[in-house]
This record gives C-alpha cells, sequence and structure tokens, in this order.
C-alpha cells in the first residue's frame, strides 16, 4: 500500500509530502515523474504543490497534458483517491476532475501564512477524522488561489455537500470562502492550503495529519 | 500547404474581477491619465499553422482556443483568422 506522488518539473513540495506521510506518519510514497504512465500498486496519488510546467499560459494549464495525468484520470475513475494540493488543485480543475477554476489572488499578493479553514466534512470519507465545524490551521502559500464559480454552480457544490473546507477569514477572494472542495464521488479532493506542511511538530502544528492518514483509507 | 497566421484574443469573463486591470487602472490615475472607466487586460497569442484548407484551420484553432489557450470556466477568447499566406511549405 503506497502513496504515489506526482512531480513535474516545477514542483517544489513534492518532498514536503513525501516527508509528511513517510517521515511524520509512516505511509510508503513513490514519486511518479510526469512522463510515466505506472500507477500500479498505488493506494492514493497526490499533485503537490509548486509551479508545473512553470506554470505557464495558466497555473495547471500545462500539466493537465503529462501522459501521468491521462493514467491519473483514469485512476480517478476506477475510483482510485487523488489528493491535489495548491498547485495540485489548480491542475485538477484545469484536467476537469474538479469544477471550477482558481484565479488571481483578489488583492494580487502571494500570500503565505497559516490560515484558519472550517471543516465541513459531511459524508467526505478523507476527512472523518475532523469533527463537523472543527476549525483547523493549515499554512496557504499561493499567488492564485480565488476560486471562481458561478451562482448556480456554487450552489450545487454546497447542495451535494462538496465543499469540505472554508477559510475562516477569506485571503484571496474565493467565492464561498471555498478552501477545498470534492468531485460528487467524493474520491477527489482539491484544497489550497497545504496541509503536508502541517503534520511535523517541528515546523508548527500537526493538525494535517489526520487528513494525510486518510489517504490510505 | 497554406500556412495560416491567428490572433485568438484571451479574456476574463466580465463576472470575473481583473485584480491586475484595477491595479493597473489605478496606476493610470497616478500617471496623469483620468476618466478610464474600465481596463482589462487578457493576453494576445499570436499562431501560424498549416492546414490544407481554411475550414481545417479555423477547426484546429478553436480547439486550440477553447481547450488549451482559455479556460472557458474563468476566460472568453477570439479569434482573427488571417488569410493564408503562399510562404506555406
Amino acid at each position: 500500500m503506497t502513496l504515489g506522488v506526482v512531480v513535474f518539473p516545477g514542483s517544489n513540495c513534492d518532498r514536503d509530502v513525501q516527508w509528511a506521510a513517510e517521515g511524520c506518519l509512516g505511509i510508503p510514497t513513490r514519486f511518479l515523474w510526469h512522463e510515466e504512465r505506472d500507477l500500479s500498486g498505488l493506494e492514493a496519488v497526490v499533485i503537490p504543490g509548486g509551479f508545473s510546467y512553470g506554470d505557464y499560459l495558466r497555473c495547471g494549464a500545462i500539466a493537465r497534458f503529462a501522459p501521468l495525468l491521462q493514467e491519473v484520470v483514469a485512476f480517478a475513475e476506477r475510483g482510485g483517491r487523488v489528493l491535489g494540493i495548491c498547485n495540485g488543485f489548480q491542475v485538477l480543475t484545469e484536467m476537469g476532475l474538479l469544477p471550477g477554476a482558481l484565479t488571481r489572488n483578489q488583492k494580487l499578493h502571494f500570500i503565505c501564512e497559516p490560515t484558519d479553514l472550517k471543516v465541513e466534512p459531511g459524508s467526505c470519507s478523507w476527512l472523518q477524522g475532523y469533527s463537523s465545524g472543527e476549525v483547523v490551521n493549515f499554512p496557504i502559500a499561493h499567488g492564485e488561489g480565488r476560486y471562481q464559480a458561478d451562482p448556480e454552480l456554487l450552489r450545487q457544490l454546497e447542495e451535494n455537500g462538496q465543499v469540505v473546507l472554508r477559510y475562516c477569514r477569506n485571503p484571496n477572494g474565493s467565492v464561498g470562502d471555498v478552501a477545498g472542495l470534492t468531485n460528487a464521488a467524493g474520491n477527489v479532493l482539491g484544497l489550497m492550503p497545504h496541509p503536508e506542511r502541517a503534520c511535523d511538530p517541528a515546523t508548527g502544528g500537526v493538525d494535517g495529519r489526520r487528513l494525510l492518514a486518510s489517504l490510505l483509507g | 500547404m497554406p500556412l495560416y497566421s491567428a490572433r485568438v484574443l484571451v479574456s476574463l469573463r466580465p463576472s470575473v474581477l481583473d485584480p491586475a486591470g484595477e491595479a493597473t487602472r489605478a496606476a493610470a490615475g497616478r500617471l496623469g491619465v483620468d476618466g478610464i472607466s474600465r481596463l482589462r487586460i487578457g493576453k494576445a497569442v499570436e499562431v501560424e499553422l498549416e492546414a490544407p484548407d481554411e475550414a481545417t484551420a479555423r477547426e484546429q484553432l478553436e480547439l486550440l482556443s477553447d481547450r488549451l489557450l482559455a479556460n472557458p470556466v474563468i476566460e472568453n477568447w477570439t479569434l482573427e483568422l488571417k488569410d493564408a499566406s503562399s510562404a506555406g511549405a
């Protein structure tokens, strides 16, 4: 039972995810280079933060065409668990595995700071380690994290319980204070904040541990 | 095959806030250029494409614009296709 961590040219949180999963939680990990196609033996796949392919054109726009991600689509369609963090969330929206889009922060700043988030786990199996309405603290580090969805889409997402993480104090202008959401089936989760940076007591809190631990079901 | 030149203009949808445009508008006022009521920033992508005929060129460029150059969730795009030049290979 192994966790796959996608590595694009320009990824920079791949090793953070490995440290959090393997170093802090004892979950075996395997790096997946963007040109690979082999996802055998993996329980879940993480698309980490960074600047995939330099984020040219739009964040995540070019990553979407990576050979590996064609396999990740098939993996997700078979019910495999896919977690996209920060740039990984942007990639998931560009791929169409998650609805909506992420764009420039309202006040244009790149924001890097600890952020309080309200967890609304509902039936989301990723977040069953958290209680409903619990406030957790994960760092954010992004310039383009403003979640966009038209009012009708946002209403549907909320009705379906897909908005599972919201900012307590909206830092970037995201509609509905959305910080993280799942697909309709619940096996794909994307979030802008970094749970992998909230796993090691040496660097702050450990609120992210329960999320990463749930990757292996 | 004829060589087609095109320009694809990508802009944020009107309903999506353009903070970079707003910041630029504010700077225009400080430059002394007053009276700008709207300033939106987009992208212009210049493309040259070989295709057997104009209909095929248009079809390929539309696919490119809709699936790669723009994200239709937040952006609109328009395609300007020029006449084929004879310089094509």
